[in-house]
C-alpha cells in the first residue's frame, strides 16, 4: 500500500522566537528551520510500516516556498521514496493545505494519510482532521500507536486523562503525537541517496486549490511578561511568603 | 443567527473545565445579542442534558442520543452536529483531546477556518490566541461566515450554575458513518483534583530521578495541598509516571493559583503549559535553571531534602 506523509517546514524548537518590531508576526529570517518534530514522527513511522513490508511506497509532501524541498529532502533522508513540494508564496493557513492534500489523495490515492498532530509554528492542530473532513476518510488523532492488521487500522491515542483504541476503515488520516516513535539519525549515505530520488514541484493552481488565507492576522505580540521573582532562603520563608504575601495557602 | 457550544461529557457529566468554556460562548452571546444553545451529543446522556440546562446563559440544550454518539468519534459527531451547524453564527468547543478532534471537521465541512485554542475575545470576530509555544499572542480577524473556535479554559472563570432549567429539545443523531470503530479505552485512575481544573498544581521532573522518588516525595506534599499532580515532558519520557500527567505545549495546560515545580528546569515546551499560573514556586539544585525565569519565589537547594521539610512545614 501507498503512504502519504505531509512534512512542514518551521522555525527549529530550540530558537527563542523574536516578534518583528511592527507586530507583524514572527521574525523567521536568519532563524534556523527544519521540520516539524511531529511530522518527522510521521515519516519514521511510514519508513517502519515500509520496512514491517506493509508499504511499498512512501511519497513525502510539502507546501510552501521554494526553500521546503530542504525538508522534503530530510524526509527523503529518512526514508520516503519521492517527493511533492506544492509551491507557493502565499501564506498557507489550515483549510489551504488540507484542500491541496485532498487533491493529492485524489491523485496519488494512498491507503494511509500521516501527519504530526500539529505544527508548533502556529500550534493549529487542524490539519489532519480538516483533510479527514474533505475526503471523507476516518481519522486518528495523537496517535501512540499504529497497527494495520486485516486492511484495517488498529490504533492506540492519546486522550485526556488516559488513552483509546480505534480501528478505521482504510484509507485513513492518523495525526501522529509524540510517543509514536522515535525518527532515527540520518546517516550521511541516506542523505547523499536522497538527493538522487525524484522530487517533483506543482503550484495550488494545478491541483485547482484556492489558498487565499481566510483569517487575517492582526497583529502578533509578545505575552505579557512574567518577571522572575526572589529566591527565598529556607521552607519556613517560602511558606511564610505563600501565606502571608501570596496569599495562596 | 445563534451561538452553539458542542458539550464535552462522559454520558453521565460535563468534563471539568467545560463552565469556563461555556463563558466565552455565553460572552459571544451577549455580545451579538444572540441565544446560546448547547449541543449534548452521545448515549444515555440525559443526565448531562440536565446538567447542561442548568448553566447560566444557555437558552437551549439539544440532546442527540444514540448509540453511534457513546464514544465520541470525531466522524459521526461532527455529522450530527453539521445537520444543524449553518444556522449558527459561531461553534465553540472546549481545546481539549475531545474538541481538537472534532472542530476542525466540522470547520472544513463549513468551508470555514478554525481557530484554536482562543484566549480572548475582542468581538464577535476577533480573537487572541497563542502561537509558537505560547512565545507570542497572534491577534486574528476572521470573516467566514461561521466561526468554529476551540477555546482555552483555563483563560477564562467559570459561568455559574443556577436552578431555572432551559428547555431541552431532541436532535435526531446522523447515521453512523462506519468509518471508525470505538474498541476501548484506559483511564488513568485519579483520586485528586483534575489537572486541568485543580487550584494548587505539584509538577515533578526528571530531578526526582525515579518513579520511586516521584511517588515518595510528590504525593504527600500534593496530599497536604489538596493539589493534583503533573509532571514534565522528561519525567513522562523517564517512566516515572503516565504522559496524562504532563503539561507543557503537547500535554496539558495549565493556569492552578499555585504551581509547584520540583526538579523541573523549565523548557520552553513546559513553560507554554504553566506560565498563567497565578503564583509558581520552583525548587531546583540548579541556580541558573530558566524555571527561575518566571517563578515567583525559588529556592535552591537538594529537592529530596526540601520536599519533605516543606510538607512538615504546611499546616
Amino acid at each position: 500500500m501507498k503512504v502519504l506523509v505531509a512534512v512542514k517546514r518551521v522555525v527549529d524548537y530550540n530558537v527563542k522566537v523574536r516578534i518583528k518590531p511592527d507586530h507583524t508576526g514572527v521574525d523567521t529570517a536568519h532563524v534556523k528551520m527544519s521540520m516539524n518534530p511531529f511530522d518527522e514522527i510521521a515519516v519514521e513511522e511510514a519508513v517502519r510500516l515500509k520496512e514491517a513490508g506493509l508499504v511499498t511506497e512512501i511519497i513525502a509532501v510539502s507546501c510552501g516556498v521554494a526553500l521546503c524541498q530542504e525538508t522534503l529532502r530530510s524526509a527523503l533522508a529518512i526514508g520516503a521514496d519521492r517527493a511533492i513540494l506544492v509551491e507557493t508564496n502565499a501564506e498557507l493557513q489550515p483549510l489551504a493545505v488540507a484542500k491541496i492534500l485532498q487533491a493529492l489523495v485524489t491523485k496519488e490515492a494512498p491507503q494511509l494519510i500521516i501527519l504530526g498532530k500539529q505544527a508548533i509554528d502556529d500550534d493549529a492542530n487542524q490539519t489532519g482532521q480538516m483533510l479527514a473532513a474533505l475526503a471523507d476518510l476516518p481519522q486518528a488523532t495523537f496517535v501512540s500507536k499504529v497497527n494495520i492488521v486485516d486492511g484495517r487500522a488498529q490504533i492506540t491515542r492519546e486522550i485526556d486523562g488516559g488513552i483509546e483504541m480505534l480501528s478505521l476503515t482504510l484509507p485513513a488520516v492518523i495525526t501522529t503525537d509524540l510517543r509514536l516513535n522515535e525518527p532515527r539519525y540520518v546517516t550521511l549515505p541516506s542523505i547523499m541517496k536522497a538527493k538522487k530520488k525524484p522530487l517533483e514541484i506543482i503550484s495550488p493552481d494545478a491541483l485547482g486549490v484556492d489558498v487565499t488565507p481566510r483569517l487575517k492576522t492582526l497583529k502578533v505580540a509578545e505575552p505579557a511578561p512574567r518577571s522572575a521573582g526572589i529566591k527565598v532562603p529556607d521552607v519556613k520563608t517560602l511558606v511564610d511568603k505563600l501565606k502571608n504575601e501570596a496569599k495562596v495557602l | 443567527m445563534t451561538i452553539l457550544f458542542i458539550a464535552e461529557h462522559d454520558n453521565h457529566k460535563l468534563k471539568a473545565g467545560m463552565l469556563n468554556a461555556v463563558s466565552v460562548a455565553s460572552k459571544l452571546a451577549n455580545l451579538t445579542g444572540q441565544e446560546l444553545h448547547l449541543l449534548v451529543a452521545g448515549h444515555q446522556a440525559q443526565s448531562v442534558a440536565n446538567e447542561a440546562a442548568q448553566i447560566a446563559g444557555v437558552a437551549k440544550v439539544l440532546l442527540a442520543d444514540a448509540v453511534q454518539l457513546a464514544d465520541g468519534l470525531a466522524e459521526n459527531v461532527s455529522t450530527t452536529a453539521l445537520k444543524i451547524a449553518a444556522s449558527y453564527s459561531h461553534i465553540v468547543l472546549l481545546a481539549s483531546a475531545y474538541g481538537k478532534n472534532i472542530a476542525p471537521r466540522i470547520a472544513a465541512k463549513l468551508d470555514v477556518a478554525q481557530i484554536s485554542e482562543v484566549i480572548a475575545v475582542l468581538d464577535a470576530d476577533t480573537f487572541e490566541r497563542p502561537i509558537y509555544a505560547g512565545n507570542a499572542i497572534a491577534t486574528v480577524h476572521s470573516n467566514d461566515s461561521i466561526k468554529v473556535l476551540t477555546v482555552r479554559g483555563t483563560a477564562f472563570d467559570a459561568v455559574a450554575v443556577q436552578s431555572q432549567n432551559a428547555p431541552i429539545e431532541t436532535l435526531e443523531a446522523a447515521p453512523d458513518q462506519g468509518l471508525s470503530q470505538f474498541i476501548g479505552r484506559e483511564l488513568t485512575e485519579l483520586e485528586r483534583p483534575e489537572l486541568t481544573a485543580a487550584k494548587v498544581v505539584v509538577a515533578g521532573g526528571r530531578g526526582l530521578g525515579s518513579a520511586e522518588n516521584y511517588t515518595k516525595l510528590l504525593e504527600p506534599l500534593a496530599n497536604k495541598l489538596g493539589a493534583a499532580l503533573g509532571a514534565s515532558r522528561a519525567a513522562v519520557d523517564a517512566g516515572f509516571v503516565p504522559n496524562d500527567y504532563q503539561v507543557g505545549q503537547t500535554g496539558k495546560i495549565v493556569a492552578p493559583q499555585l504551581y509547584l515545580a520540583v526538579g523541573i528546569s523549565g523548557a520552553i515546551q513546559h513553560l507554554a503549559g504553566m506560565k498563567d499560573a497565578k503564583v509558581i514556586v520552583a525548587i531546583n539544585q540548579d541556580p541558573d535553571a530558566p524555571i527561575f525565569d518566571v517563578a515567583d519565589y525559588g529556592l535552591v537547594g537538594d529537592l529530596f531534602e526540601l520536599v519533605p521539610e516543606l510538607v512538615a512545614e504546611l499546616p
